[in-house]
């Protein structure tokens, strides 16, 4: 006996004139009396919420699993670079390891990857330096995803006088390159730490989220079931938060994890101007650029911190792409 | 202004009062008085400046009565779904007053507007987007109580929507599912039972079932008229389907381009129309008799309605009606019971030259007919009287005449 | 009215269509059997999910592949097979020979295009006809599908047009290529019901003036009975019952068709309680076994479990066989007798 309810088979197609695919299935129909009553299945159906069903389709999909794999590998490392290596990142043996080359039987070894000019682990430097760009990704993209987010749903929401303030404060911050506005804050100043990246990034981010958000918000509210919501009397709050904001926010998680992507990136090319982090903190973007002057004799030193970089950007790239596979709402 | 059904059923003949259904005899429960709703069209970006409205309601004035269902028909664009709106306080109304048991609800704001809505509900047109996909049934049912915590102790919400779902024919321990699991039908009755759950008096179905299939459709309406009778409620029954409108409606009110044109109990619109929109609109429904088709005297409206924005002067409907005179264009002609009709013809009209409809039968047709009304089925049984003020025009244009027609975009035919 | 003279226009022959998804394979059409002849109306009736668009979609060659697949069938175009002759030749049946009307006209039509370049270029492109020639043909076309002052809005842009004139555009342009078949999906459901007619009214006209063939893919059965000669019943992908128009109104031969007919409230008559048909129509990717409304039918016996009913002619009482007429009804007989 086929189950219609099986939930291991939600009907959601995207075929042209079978509506009814999306409908539950009709056994035990025949012994119902009563016509009133469309459906009573025979087993029981799993409540499946969407985020559990685009949960479900995540868990699918190899990109998802890769890059997972990877971020999940990633913040291990940022969190406990010392599970992986005993050596230490900052001490420097000029005389004996200057740009030695790489052991390559010397798995997890100091020397693994071989040393950079100041004769410095490097596979130490590349785990340790995942702290600082996990850090800031994450951090701007929690600051961007907090304010741009409020900002766009009030423009959104309201409407009017809010909306073309805000909307023009977001047409202000457009117009500046994140890189320059970066440049430009990062310089007021004096002693640079992590948090001083963090900040010029998401000072300068919000605005995307804000955009997204806002443009979400405004469809969100046209649909029927948030009149629905003020015909019961729900007032704003319960409005914003129950109906708006559930409905509104998968496109900001899209795009928010394809940019936080984007902001390690940014915060690697800062590093690398010398105007995002300082020494001592461990940083791709400082080791790139001190391993550009050795590049012909030593493109290990270059290779390994540039390697670390571009994957991390790009499995958060391809998470934030799975995602929005799984989000797509013209699947449900 | 209002039909008062005691009366145009005492001059009805004997055989119609077997139509007649408890019409309007009861208090007014809704009290709605020339209700006005104008959208501003702004021009400019910093310095909004309004260069016209777009004239959605129009003036609209009508009793509902308590336990009756009101319908209401009109082709898109006629305001029918921004009256509903309106009325639900959904949206602010330009002028105009709109009374609940006798106390103004129109403009109302803050808690006095919460505790009008605990009494009219509404029930929307696509159950595929009526319902917070994010949300349980038991979240969406159960919201009502928690926006109006006195209706339902805490302790007792669970079972209260357990028994809205049955009561809608779901079954109860669907609770935990969403929307989505569902199909269509299920889904407005999920819809029926968010709107139930507050126990209102009044329910205005926007549309209920013009998203459904066919045969989800019939059940969904006997599910309605079944809830009516358990629960005392009156609705508002807002559709473009005629047929259905007259299966579920006492009353019916037309609507054309933000005006009433036509109030009247079913039978008094649908066998008795004097309108000439209504005539029109009814003659164009489709019946799904293929024996009907060659007797059916079809008026075919010629053009299209005008734009809300810029309606014609006078009669709203002159510019596609085959009746307009010079006088349609100055005059406009009011929602009133023409004096010169009897019986079933006297009710809210709202033109110069009301009449019912003449339709020339040959023998063999009205043969037929006659045979039709003896099973009880005749549609506009052989009625004919002329009134007195009519012009005499042909109201049934021959084919080829129609074709000729066919297509003026606007101005007044002929 | 309905006599088919030598080889049918459109003869579609145990199509199967299938759609290849995540939770399985939708059967979408199973089995579907019909012919249309020059100059005649078939109604294809149908609820969402019926396969009836489907079935059209396959004749047009529209349907994307994957995820829909053609396992088994013919569709014969004047006794060619349209699925397995050449891409190209294929092309030019389609849009020359046969064309289709959707529902929506609106998204049919391209917003930055003229009316007028829109409909000229079917002359352009099929015809090679030169840019003033094919304006001239295109103003032509807008007259005689009654659209007024044609030569003053050949240039206007769709979104200038009201519904109904849209979609007299959209049957203008399916007539340029004075086509054998037209396939309309929904013409006039996206439509006010006073227009309605007007549209159904042309089309109706103009196919016959044309001689044209014409599909009316449909699930009100309202407008069917005014304009088709014959009927297809579909329900779930297959056809449940085929039937000359007045006879289909008059006695349905197949429990699914009567609950359709008894669940429509009428404007000429005021009942009581309308006839619901209980349950919803099946789950494509899990048709029940045997007749596949069994589950919904009031009439469903063991057998109707079982075994699927083949479409089986309908003989009257006399042993004549009715022209035209069958049901997949294993009780057809007591279905056609209820009445």
């Amino acid at each position: 006996m086929p189950d219609p309810f099986d939930p291991e088979n939600p009907t959601h197609t995207r075929l042209p004139d079978t509506h009814a695919l999306d409908y539950a299935g009709n056994q035990g129909m025949a012994v119902e009396q009563d016509q009133l009553l469309e459906t009573r299945p025979e087993k029981r159906e799993e409540a499946r919420s969407l985020w559990q069903d685009a949960w479900r389709d995540l868990r699918r999909r190899p990109i998802f699993l890769v890059s997972a794999v990877l971020i999940v590998l990633l913040v291990i490392i940022a969190i406990f670079p010392g599970l992986f290596t005993d050596a230490d990142p900052r001490h420097a043996d000029l005389v004996n390891n200057y740009l030695k080359k790489p052991n390559w039987t010397d798995f997890f070894g100091a020397g693994w990857f071989g040393y950079d000019g100041q004769g410095r682990s490097i596979y130490a430097r590349v785990l340790y330096g995942a702290r600082a760009s996990i850090t800031v990704g994450i951090c701007v993209t929690l600051a961007v995803a907090i304010t741009g987010g409020l900002a766009g749903m009030v423009a959104g929401y309201f409407g009017g006088w809010v909306d073309a303030l805000i909307s023009r404060l977001v047409d202000i911050f457009f117009g500046i390159p994140l890189l320059l506005g970066a440049l430009v804050i990062l310089n007021a100043f004096t002693h640079r730490t992590v948090w001083s990246v963090v900040f010029a990034l998401a000072f300068l981010g919000w605005t995307q989220i804000a955009r997204v958000m806002r443009g979400a918000v405004l469809t969100v509210k046209q649909a029927d079931y948030v009149t629905a919501a003020r015909a019961l009397g729900a007032g704003t709050r319960r409005i914003m938060f129950r109906h708006i904001l559930p409905n509104a926010v998968a496109p900001v998680i899209v795009v928010a994890t394809i940019a936080l992507g984007g902001y390690i990136a940014a915060e690697a090319t800062l590093s690398y101007l010398g105007i995002g982090l300082q020494d001592p903190t461990i940083s791709w973007g400082i080791d790139i650029s001190s391993a550009q002057n050795v590049i012909r004799t030593a493109p290990y030193a270059l290779f390994f911190p540039a390697a670390a970089l571009s994957i991390t950007v790009l499995a958060f790239i391809m998470l934030g792409d799975a995602v929005r596979d799984a989000l797509d709402p013209k699947l449900r | 202004m209002t039909t008062d059904g005691a009366t145009a059923l005492g001059a009805a003949q004997p055989e119609e009062a077997a139509f007649a259904q408890p019409v309007s005899c009861g208090e007014p429960i809704l009290q709605v008085r020339d209700l006005v709703k104008h959208f501003p069209l702004t021009r400019g970006v910093l310095f909004k400046r309004q260069v016209g409205a777009v004239k959605a309601v129009d003036g609209v004035s009508f009793d509902l009565v308590k336990g009756e269902t009101l319908g209401i028909v009109g082709e898109s664009g006629c305001g029918k779904s921004t009256l509903a709106k309106v009325l639900m306080n959904l949206e602010p109304a330009t002028a105009g007053s709109v009374k609940y048991k006798g106390e103004e609800i129109s403009g109302l704001r803050g808690s006095a507007l919460k505790a009008v809505r605990r009494n009219i509900q509404m029930v929307f047109q696509d159950p595929y987007t009526s319902l917070n996909p994010r949300m349980t049934v038991g979240d969406i049912i159960g919201e009502p109580y928690e926006i109006h915590p006195e209706v339902a102790p805490k302790g007792q919400r669970k079972t209260a929507v357990q028994d809205l779902l049955d009561v809608v024919g779901l079954n109860p321990e669907y609770i935990n599912r969403y929307p989505h699991q569902f199909s269509g039908g299920q889904r407005q009755r999920i819809g029926i039972a968010r709107g139930l759950a507050l126990k209102p008096e009044v329910i205005i179905c926007d549309e209920p079932v013009s998203a459904l299939d066919v045969s989800v459709q019939a059940q969904v309406i006997n599910l309605l008229e079944q809830l009516q009778g358990e629960f005392d409620l009156s609705y508002m029954f807002i559709a473009h389907d005629l047929s259905i409108v007259r299966h579920i409606s006492d009353r019916v009110g037309v609507m054309y381009l933000g005006k009433m044109v036509e109030l009247g109990s079913d039978a008094e619109i649908y066998d008795h129309a004097t309108h000439p929109y209504t005539q029109a609109l009814l003659s164009a429904v489709p019946v799904p008799d293929p024996t009907a088709r060659e007797r059916r005297d079809r008026i075919v409206l010629t053009g299209d309605v005008p734009s809300p924005a810029n309606p014609p002067s006078g009669c709203r409907f002159r510019t596609r009606c085959w009746k307009a005179q010079d006088r349609c264009a100055v005059e406009e002609p009011l929602l009133a019971r023409p004096a010169w009709l009897t019986g079933l013809a006297v009710h809210d009209s709202a033109c110069h030259f009301a009449a019912e409809r003449e339709i020339e039968l040959s023998a063999a047709e009205r043969e037929i007919e006659l045979s039709a009304a003896e099973r009880e089925i005749g549609p506009r049984a052989a009625e004919r009287e002329v009134g007195p003020s009519t012009p005499e025009r042909e109201i049934g244009p021959s084919t080829a005449e129609r074709q000729e027609n066919e297509g003026g975009e606007t101005g007044t035919p002929q | 009215m309905t006599t088919i003279v030598g080889m049918p226009l459109l003869d579609v022959r145990d199509l199967h269509v299938e759609f290849v998804t995540r939770d399985g394979v939708a059967k979408a059409v199973n089995g579907v059997n019909y012919r249309v002849s020059a100059g005649e109306t078939l109604a294809v009736l149908g609820e969402s999910g019926s396969g009836k668009s489907v079935t059209a979609q396959a004749i047009m060659g529209i349907l994307d592949m994957p995820p829909a697949r053609i396992p088994k069938g013919q569709i014969l175009f004047k006794g060619e097979d349209m699925l397995t002759m050449g891409k190209d030749a294929r092309r030019k049946i389609r849009g020359q020979k046969i064309a289709m009307i959707f529902q929506d006209a609106l998204s049919s039509l391209n917003p930055v295009l003229s009316v007028g370049y829109q409909l000229g270029e079917m002359f352009r492109a099929h015809r090679g006809a030169s840019h003033k020639d094919a304006k001239a043909k295109a103003v032509e076309l807008m007259d005689r599908v009654r659209i007024p002052a044609a030569a003053q809005r050949v240039n206007d842009y769709p979104h200038q047009f009201s519904g109904g004139m849209r979609q007299r555009i959209m049957i203008a342009m399916a007539l340029a290529l004075e086509p054998d078949l037209i396939i309309a999906d929904e013409p006039t459901t996206a439509l006010d019901v006073t227009v309605q007619a007007q549209v159904m009214d042309l089309l109706a006209e103009l196919q016959a003036e044309y001689h044209m063939g014409l599909i009316l893919i449909t699930h009100d059965l309202g407008v069917v009975a005014d304009v088709a000669d014959k009927i297809a019943v579909m329900y779930a992908g297959q056809i449940v019952e085929t039937a000359p128009v007045h006879d289909l109104y008059a006695a349905p031969a197949h429990p699914y068709t009567r609950g359709l007919l008894d669940s429509i409230p009428r404007l000429d008559q005021k009942g009581q309680e309308l006839f619901a048909i209980k349950g919803l129509p099946p789950n494509l990717l899990r048709i029940p076994p045997g007749c596949p409304f069994n589950p919904r039918c009031p009439r469903a016996q063991d057998i109707c479990r079982r075994t699927d009913p083949p479409l089986t002619q309908v003989v009257a009482d006399d042993g004549e066989p009715v022209l035209g007429r069958a049901s997949a009804c294993h009780f057809w007989k007591e279905t056609l007798r209820d009445d």
